[in-house]
């Protein structure tokens, strides 16, 4: 099905608005086409392309609520997936925590779509892939990649008058070079809602050179170091943290955020004071659509750490009621303040150090503490006096975000994060932080 | 490696238009009917006839019918109850020596035809950038066969209430045994599947998987602290056959700290332990970090297994076709070689088999039609083979595939997966009381906690959800704070026992990911209760400011 405009979602979330005979109706269609290339071994392994539009409808009667969605948009079809969310919600037991949908909504729009990503084609992708298979050729070394672009749009509505439509674009990029013998690799990953702002040249040369550089990696003791993280070696620590901020988790006692004897902890000074973040649906770099389509709130500029404080915490509709506060959205971005210094002017800061690439398998361990385990993988460098002295063998770590923001020296420029390992659009910098725990050595190349 | 995103299915009011990522939604009843298989037969031929006179060399048609349904529940609420479908097809071609792939769900002979020219299109396309055409290993045409998971009670005949009942009544359990917050999942999946190709094979196949995971947590406010603690049955491949609990499906964990299932379960006296677990983590002593004997259950191992045997051994990954995000492997080629290559110690045997009744990747045929088999894929220690596909058995030089073909949806492109793999009981009479009587200083592991492993499955450190002290052959008391970390060589040639068949079961993974775009597929592990001498156990305690 062709991307919808304004004026067909309207009609028919109306349609299906129409046919429900329930208290309450909202509907959501959300469609996308996604365009994609999957290179290795110096060869394309598959491209394609996937076009789908989904109306999702939920009804309730009462505290009964019923969800389905269907892909056809033809009248019957549209009465029959009412139909359906209506017989599931009678079904259904009632559930005290409903919370009724919410009323009118003013939904400012965001930038989020450009016409030059929407066109991006065919030839395109492949002349993104072989940027990276020729230079990898080049260079002796063997290149594995996946660009993949997105054009959508999403339209929301409920039984009280809400409606938002908007339309939207991305494109994410990931590279890996390896050297033909396997002992070096480099990797690296771009996202942009602007094709215009995408380099695929510029980012290969990114991973050859870090393969390049990466061969005879030495050992280096586990223990804790000073590390530079490049933004998308942070970008699931962090992000994970900050699925963390759930109001109603730290008040039931349940979340890094919980406060001894019961309550939570917003506005204590958890971070270091150079720890800056916010969510902003209208930034111009990482632009989110102005509404979370779960709750159909819009969204809003938000503080969530300002100066190492905790300045706010989500809360659901349902729990915003219980504690006699305004409910909020949940939010599309992360933003993180940064300097103005690049990767390679932290390192000219550093006395000795690890330079970290990417981060890999991360898991949590411990709920309570935000203990998390992971790797670091395709590009681990020693840094000495200010210089890249030679690569190092991959590390285990075990660490915890919150004393890794604790435990900052220096912040670069903040660079734009995507794809499908973190849960929201990211503007983070590359960090310097102190004591860093790695527990142990991986032979992984 | 098991992703987060697709465990994404909420309920509750926020969530409820959060229809996950499994497809379109019809009503429960109609999922009882399955599409005529002579409308399928002919669809098939649309698309095997369009793509040979556009120029395809091969072509296989996969129509795909998906339908699932989720039920939430948290303490004693249904948060939210979801059906889904999702019907189409994905046609697969060879032209020019390179893939092509194309879906629609438009499920009409036309429909499907222009799939099939799309995807020859693409073949060309690709075969630009191909260093060398590709070779599949020949499959004799099997005709119209069909096959179906082997049960006796399918999932969508079983009322919706009598299922919600069913998970509030095991949180209700959890909760009277001690846990603040609970909460149930039932996943509940029928994968409609027709195949069929150019090699003359038209294969129907009707699947299903089952999952109740339970979630329990304790709170202790005036100590600010929590511990979490899930139920420990598996996921399965069978029908609701799976929740009639028999007591001759019930097996006692070393020393009776715990009831563990084979072929049916509990799940009210399944949360019940596992709100009780609970809350005798909160109180647990701290382990001292240290090397330890560690006496591994089934419900445990299974992911080690999976994630340090069963990925390494992907033949894709070893050739570098996951390189830019699954990884690659350390059980390279030449080491395969060398018939050598000591990936365990002499007891450890590891089987792959795609036919185990019961298990979650039983199927009768894969996904390019390769009639599923059993291998060995380390004999004695030794690695002696991996997983392949029909365009891979040529590089280890097989003549046939060994059906680890598998899409996770009618529009997601096939490719190498993991077969159910296990490791054999052990051949003396051993039982996990007996087995533990002869430790010293170790660990009982009970239960999947955190995991985590390098891009090239060396280097891992797993954690569980139980853990009991041994001390001089007796298990003394629980243990709270506990992972290990080891080599996967290191780790597998410390393996030093391995209980008999009496205490062999399976677990299982209902949500792996792998490829790019990342896919979903689901297979078992089963072994016995095993030990590993020597394994060095990190504290894992952490305080924050």
């Amino acid at each position: 099905m062709k991307q919808m405009n304004h004026d067909e979602a309207k009609r028919i979330c109306d349609r299906v608005l129409g046919f429900s005979r329930a208290d309450e109706c909202r509907v959501s269609i959300a469609g996308s086409r996604k365009g994609n290339i999957r290179y290795a071994q110096n060869s394309v392994s598959t491209a394609g392309l996937t076009e789908n539009t989904q109306l999702t409808v939920s009804v309730a009667f009462g505290k009964r609520q019923g969800t389905t969605s269907i892909n056809e948009f033809d009248d019957k079809s549209l009465e029959r997936a009412v139909r359906r969310a209506e017989e599931i919600a009678r079904l259904a037991p009632e559930n005290p925590q409903f919370m009724p949908a919410i009323g009118k909504q003013a939904f400012k729009p965001s930038n989020t779509f450009t016409a030059a990503t929407a066109a991006i084609d065919p030839e395109y992708r492949a002349e993104v892939a072989s940027h990276s298979i020729l230079a990898g050729r080049k260079n002796k070394l063997v290149t594995a990649g996946f660009f993949v672009d997105t054009t959508g749009f999403q339209a929301i509505a409920n039984s009280n008058g809400l409606f938002g439509f908007q339309e939207f674009t991305d494109l994410d990029f990931t590279v890996t070079a390896r050297t033909e013998d396997g002992r070096g690799s480099g990797w690296v990953t771009r996202s942009a809602g602007d094709v215009r702002k995408f380099d695929a040249r510029e980012a290969s040369e990114v991973a050859i050179e870090k393969a390049l550089r990466s061969v005879d990696a030495r050992a280096l003791e586990p223990g804790r170091y000073t590390v530079i993280l490049e933004p998308a070696a942070t970008s699931e620590l962090i992000g994970r943290m900050f699925g963390s901020f759930d109001a109603r988790r730290a008040d039931e006692g349940r979340s890094f955020l919980s406060k001894k004897g019961g309550g939570n902890r917003l506005g204590e000074k958890l971070f270091d004071e150079q720890v800056n973040i916010w969510a902003d649906p209208w930034d111009k770099d990482v632009p989110v659509l102005p509404w979370d389509a779960g709750s159909m709130m819009a969204r809003e500029r938000t503080d969530v750490v300002r100066k190492g404080k905790i300045v706010s915490l989500d809360y659901s509709q349902y729990w915003a009621q219980k504690q006699g506060v305004k409910p909020t959205a949940r939010h599309g971005n992360m933003i993180m303040s940064g300097g103005s210094k690049s990767l390679e002017e932290l390192v000219a800061s550093t006395k000795k150090g690890v330079i970290v690439t990417r981060t890999w398998y991360i898991r949590e361990v411990d709920p309570q503490s935000l203990l998390l385990t992971g790797l670091t993988r395709d590009g681990t460098f020693y840094v000495e006096n200010g210089k890249i002295k030679h690569p190092i063998k991959n590390f285990r770590f075990n660490e915890s975000p919150v004393s890794m923001l604790n435990n900052v020296e220096e912040m670069g420029r903040p660079q734009i994060i995507g794809g499908d390992e973190v849960q929201y659009s990211m503007l983070i910098p590359p960090m310097k932080l102190r004591d860093f725990n790695f527990t142990s050595l991986s032979d992984a190349v | 490696m098991e992703r987060r995103t697709f465990l994404r299915i909420g309920g509750g009011a926020a969530g409820a238009m959060l229809v996950p990522v499994f497809g379109n939604a019809i009503a429960a009843e109609e999922l009882l009917n399955p599409v005529a298989l002579p409308f399928k037969k002919a669809l098939a031929d649309a698309g095997l006839n369009a793509a040979t006179k556009a120029g395809a060399s091969y072509c296989d048609v996969r129509i795909g019918r998906y339908l699932n349904q989720f039920i939430t529940t948290r303490d004693l609420n249904v948060e939210n109850v979801v059906n889904t479908e999702s019907y189409g097809v994905g046609v697969r071609v060879i032209a020019n020596g390179a893939y092509g792939f194309a879906s629609t769900n438009d499920v009409s002979p036309d429909g499907v035809a222009g799939a099939a020219r799309q995807a020859v299109a693409i073949a060309r396309a690709n075969a630009k950038l191909q260093t060398e055409p590709l070779q599949m290993a020949p499959v004799k045409g099997v005709g119209e066969v069909s096959w179906a998971t082997p049960m006796t009670r399918d999932w969508r005949t079983v009322p919706v209430k009598d299922k919600a009942d069913m998970l509030v009544a095991a949180s209700k359990a959890g909760l009277d045994a001690g846990a603040t917050f609970m909460t149930a999942n039932l996943f509940q999946v029928n994968q409609q599947k027709y195949f069929a190709s150019t090699d003359g094979s038209y294969i129907d196949q009707d699947i299903h998987r089952l999952w109740a995971p339970v979630t329990a947590t304790a709170v202790d406010k005036a100590n600010n602290r929590f511990r979490t603690c899930n139920s420990m049955a598996a996921p399965v491949g069978m029908g609701f056959e799976y929740f009639d609990a028999r007591a001759a499906d019930k097996v006692r964990a070393a020393g009776g700290v715990a009831t563990l299932y084979t072929r049916s379960t509990d799940l009210a006296e399944d949360a019940r332990a596992a709100g009780r677990g609970a809350k005798m983590k909160l109180t647990a002593k701290s382990v001292e970090p240290g090397k330890y004997d560690l006496v591994l259950s089934p419900e445990h191992l299974f992911l080690t297994i999976h994630e340090s045997v069963g990925h390494p051994t992907e033949l894709d990954r070893v050739l570098g076709y996951e390189a830019n995000y699954a990884g690659t492997s350390f059980a390279t080629l030449d080491k395969w070689q060398t018939k050598k290559f000591k990936f365990g110690s002499d007891r450890v045997n590891f089987i792959a088999d795609k036919t185990t009744p019961g298990s979650l990747g039983a199927v009768a045929f894969d996904d390019e039609g390769v009639r599923c088999k059993r291998w060995d894929i380390i004999r004695d220690g030794v690695l002696v083979n991996y997983q392949a596909t029909r365009d891979q058995a040529h590089v280890i030089g097989e003549k046939e595939s060994h059906g680890c073909s598998y899409a996770d949806s009618w529009n997601s492109v096939q490719f190498q997966r993991m077969p159910n793999v296990s490791l054999a009981a052990g051949k003396d009479k051993l039982t996990p009381d007996e087995m533990i009587a002869d430790v010293k200083k170790g660990i009982y592991i009970l239960g999947r906690g955190s995991y985590s492993i390098d891009q090239q499955r060396y280097n891992f450190q797993f954690g569980g959800q139980l853990y009991f002290e041994i001390k001089n052959g007796k298990i003394v008391g629980p243990l709270e704070d506990v992972a290990y970390q080891s080599n996967t060589q290191e780790f597998w040639n410390a393996c030093s026992a391995i209980c008999d068949q009496r205490d062999w079961r399976m677990g299982g993974s209902f949500f792996d990911g792998k490829g790019q775009p990342s896919q979903v597929s689901a297979v078992s592990h089963g072994s016995a209760t095993t030990r590993f001498n020597g394994i060095n156990v990190i504290n894992t305690a952490r305080k924050i400011g």
